[in-house]
This record gives structure tokens, C-alpha cells and sequence, in this order.
């Protein structure tokens, strides 16, 4: 028997969370043009070599996580979608996998020499650290591997892999270089956050139709494959930071991401709070304007008291 | 004394943290269908953000519809935002948006379900909020 052929309807929607999310990112759809990098040539010229390297080896590590996500990662979730519109959504994702990926190549052609360029793709074939953190989440990816251990793969991708990499064009942002760069890595964290919020959903309402034993499994798969991802990582982050001193600063980082990335599944946090105090200029870096609102302690921060805004009932649609 | 509100779509963050709270408090419904809770004694909104790049649509639209009742407004205190920092300036903007309208105070601002620093800090927060609300009232 053949199965029928089904038409996607939107205005019936099992999960308004599709929808929401779809409106989501198609709403912040943007492409590298957008964005004028060639602003940044004169910045470029002002880091040392070191520092030149660093930078396109680390975009080409990410260049690599987004190849993954677009060719394989997002496209492998489609067959374990419950809804018509989680497809839909998924393909969305995968093709701004495929933007980003795009991106960084734009970044090389507008700030570095072919010749460097090529140099660091060389580098991210042969480099363990890379491959084993690719091979551990593609292992997961494999046609006939577990639906719901798959999301974990992929959230733990989106929500952590990424950190590693997008420490260093914040960190230049913090000291005004690179800045337009650093935008456009912006308008990819704030995908990537979407994506990893998108999928660990999915994954808790997949929980639901499991029972307990189950549960405890995939909890157990997750947090190991965490330690497992981590412990890559932290080599990953030392053979590339070390150098500039930033080793450890780049690690708060790290945990501070594992702790969220872990929270998009509805886990509880791994790393304690202490090891996750991020450098506050990376986090300014991050939200501008993400000075801590602690009404409570009265410590001076910018809370924000709303300006009297006389309103009427029927204006009250913000 | 200020009761807890909050509002937490089927992801279920912002429900986590406020069971984290272990503090009372009501929630406000997913569905339009569902009743309001009953308001009759001031409290302080748990919010999270759903905005796109540009700031359109950071409050949710039961949260809206919650407010838009002037006298559940009259016992709002101040307000508790949820998001990511990942959205950059718009991180945690509803709570930024309900106090800009009610003339409320932003109390403190979180990240998905929280850190255990966030539940510490709001939870001694409200405690003493209460205080001043004694002295006051």
C-alpha cells in the first residue's frame, strides 16, 4: 500500500509552537550583504598575524559545525517530526544553516588571503579536536540512530558547540575591532538560539509519550554525551587560546553555554555558578544593554522605572 | 505583601523557575479560552520575551490581555523578565515594555529557566520587597 500524499495546511496547527516559530525566523531571515564587512579591512590590518590566524581558524571551525547542521543535522530531524510544520520549520533551519556557513566564507574574501584562507580549511580537516567533536554528533545523526537522542546531538551543537568559536569575535567586538563582523555573528547567535530553544521543545514533547525508565536513559545519554563534547572542548578551546592568555575566560564561557544548552532540553544545570561568571564584556558584547537589572539590591545597576506613559484601555495593545 | 504572577508558554522555562521559586504563585493561562486568575492583592509579573530582531511582539499576547484590566494593573509592583542574551538588546524586552506601560519598576531579568543565582536573588528579593511594602502600606 502507498501512503497518500499529504498538503501541508497552516491554518490547522497541532503545535502553535510551529507557527510561532516559524513567524520567528522568517521575521530575522537576513544574508551576509546585509551587513557591510569591508568596513572592517582597516581593523583587520591592526591584529597581529597570531591573532589573524586565530580568528580564521576558529570561523572555519564554525564554518565546519554549520556544514554539518545544514547537510546533515537539520535535514536528519525530518523524518522523527510529529507535525507537517516541524518539517517545514526544520527546512527553515537547515537552509539558514547553510546562510550561515555562507557567511564566514564572506568574511574571508572581504578580510584575508586566499592563501590563509585555504591554510585554515587544511587545518580544520586534520585538526583531532575538530573531527572528534563533528564525529560524536554525527555518529548521532546516522539514519536509524534514536529520534530523541538525535535532538540532544543536535541542541548540544546549536546551544554549545558554536561557544567556543563565537567567544573570540565578541571578545574583539569588546575591544572595538572587528565590529561589523562581530554584527553579523550577532544575527547568528540570535538564529542559533532559536534553533536550540526549536528543537530541545520537540524533545520534551517527545519525553512525554516515553515512560520513566526511558527518561532516565536519555538523561543519562545527555549529560554523558555532555561531559564527552566538554572534555573536547576544553582541549579545542586551550590549542586555540592559550596563545592570547584567554584559555580560561573562553572555559566561563563554555560552561555558562552548557548550563543554557542543557536548559533548552529542560535539564538542570551541570556546571555550578561559580565556574560560569562570564567576562562582563563579553556578555555586554553579547546584549548590549545587558547591564544587570538588580532592583533589588539597590547596587546603583540601571534599572529601569517605566516614564509615565498615560494610558487608555483601548491602547493597551502593545 | 506581593504575590507572584507569571506567564510560561508550553516550553515550560519560566514554569520551571518559578516552581523553583517555590513561592505561590498564579499563572496566567496558554489558552485565550481559559480563565484569568484572580487578582485581589498586589504582586509582582514573572514574564518571558517573544520578540522578533526588531522588538515587535515582545509581550506575550495573554500577558496583554492579563494587563489589560485596570485594576489588576493597579496591584502590578514591578516585574521579573525571562529571555536569552543571545537576542541581544531585545533580551528580555517585555519585561522593559510592561514597565515602560505601567510605570513599574524591572526587578530583575533571567535567562530560560534561570541559574541557581537568579532563583538565590530573586527569591531574597521578593522577600524584602515584601518588607518595603509593609512600611509603606
Amino acid at each position: 500500500m502507498q501512503a497518500v500524499a499529504r498538503a501541508i495546511n497552516w491554518n490547522r496547527l497541532d503545535d502553535e509552537k510551529d507557527l510561532e516559530v516559524w513567524n520567528r525566523l522568517t521575521v530575522n531571515f537576513w544574508l551576509p550583504e546585509k551587513v557591510p564587512l569591508s568596513n572592517d579591512v582597516q581593523s583587520w590590518a591592526t591584529l597581529r598575524p597570531a591573532e589573524r590566524e586565530l580568528t580564521i581558524r576558529v570561523f572555519t571551525g564554525l564554518t565546519l559545525l554549520d556544514t554539518v547542521q545544514n547537510t546533515v543535522g537539520a535535514p536528519s530531524l525530518m523524518p522523527d517530526a510529529i507535525t507537517p510544520h516541524e518539517e517545514a520549520v526544520l527546512s527553515n533551519i537547515a537552509f539558514m544553516e547553510a546562510v550561515h556557513a555562507r557567511s564566514y566564507s564572506s568574511i574571508f574574501s572581504t578580510l584575508c588571503l586566499t592563501r590563509e584562507v585555504d591554510e585554515a580549511f587544511r587545518w580544520a580537516e586534520e585538526n583531532p579536536h575538530l573531527q572528534a567533536k563533528a564525529r560524536l554528533i554525527l555518529d548521532e545523526y546516522k539514519a536509524g540512530a534514536d529520534p530523541l537522542k538525535r535532538k540532544i546531538a543536535s541542541v548540544f551543537l546549536e546551544s554549545f558547540l558554536f561557544y567556543s568559536g563565537f567567544y573570540l569575535p565578541m571578545y574583539w567586538s569588546s575591544r572595538a575591532k572587528l565590529t561589523n563582523t562581530a554584527d553579523l555573528i550577532r544575527l547568528i547567535i540570535r538564529d542559533e538560539a532559536v534553533h536550540g530553544y526549536y528543537v530541545g521543545y520537540k524533545f520534551q514533547r517527545g519525553l512525554e509519550r516515553v515512560d520513566e525508565a526511558r527518561r532516565a536513559e536519555l538523561k543519562d545519554f545527555a549529560f554523558s554525551l555532555m561531559f564527552e563534547l566538554y572534555d573536547i572542548e576544553q582541549k579545542y578551546t586551550a590549542e586555540l587560546y592559550d596563545g592570547i592568555g584567554l584559555t580560561e575566560d573562553v572555559k566561563a564561557f563554555l560552561h555558562y553555554n552548557a548550563n543554557k544548552a542543557l536548559q533548552n532540553l529542560g535539564y538542570e544545570a551541570l556546571f555550578p555558578p561559580q565556574v560560569c561568571e562570564v567576562n562582563p564584556a563579553i556578555l555586554a558584547a553579547l546584549s548590549p544593554d545587558s547591564e544587570n537589572h538588580d532592583f533589588f539590591s539597590g547596587s546603583g545597576s540601571s534599572y529601569v522605572i517605566g516614564k509615565a506613559v498615560a494610558t487608555e484601555d483601548e491602547d493597551w495593545d502593545f | 505583601m506581593a504575590g507572584v504572577v507569571f506567564f510560561s508558554s508550553a516550553s515550560g522555562n519560566t514554569a520551571r523557575f518559578v516552581a523553583r521559586l517555590g513561592l505561590p504563585a498564579l499563572r496566567i493561562p496558554i489558552r485565550p479560552a481559559e480563565p484569568m486568575p484572580a487578582i485581589e492583592a498586589p504582586f509582582v509579573l514573572i514574564c518571558p520575551t517573544y520578540s522578533d530582531g526588531q522588538g515587535r511582539g515582545a509581550v506575550p499576547k495573554q500577558v496583554i490581555r492579563f494587563l489589560n484590566d485596570p485594576r489588576r494593573r493597579d496591584l502590578l509592583q514591578g516585574v521579573i523578565g525571562a529571555g536569552n542574551r543571545n537576542f541581544g538588546a531585545t533580551f528580555a524586552l517585555s519585561a522593559r515594555v510592561i514597565a515602560d506601560k505601567c510605570t513599574v519598576p524591572v526587578l530583575w531579568r533571567f535567562e530560560l529557566a534561570g541559574t541557581d543565582t537568579d532563583i538565590q536573588k530573586v527569591r531574597a528579593g521578593l522577600q524584602h520587597f515584601r518588607g518595603m511594602e509593609c512600611l509603606t502600606v
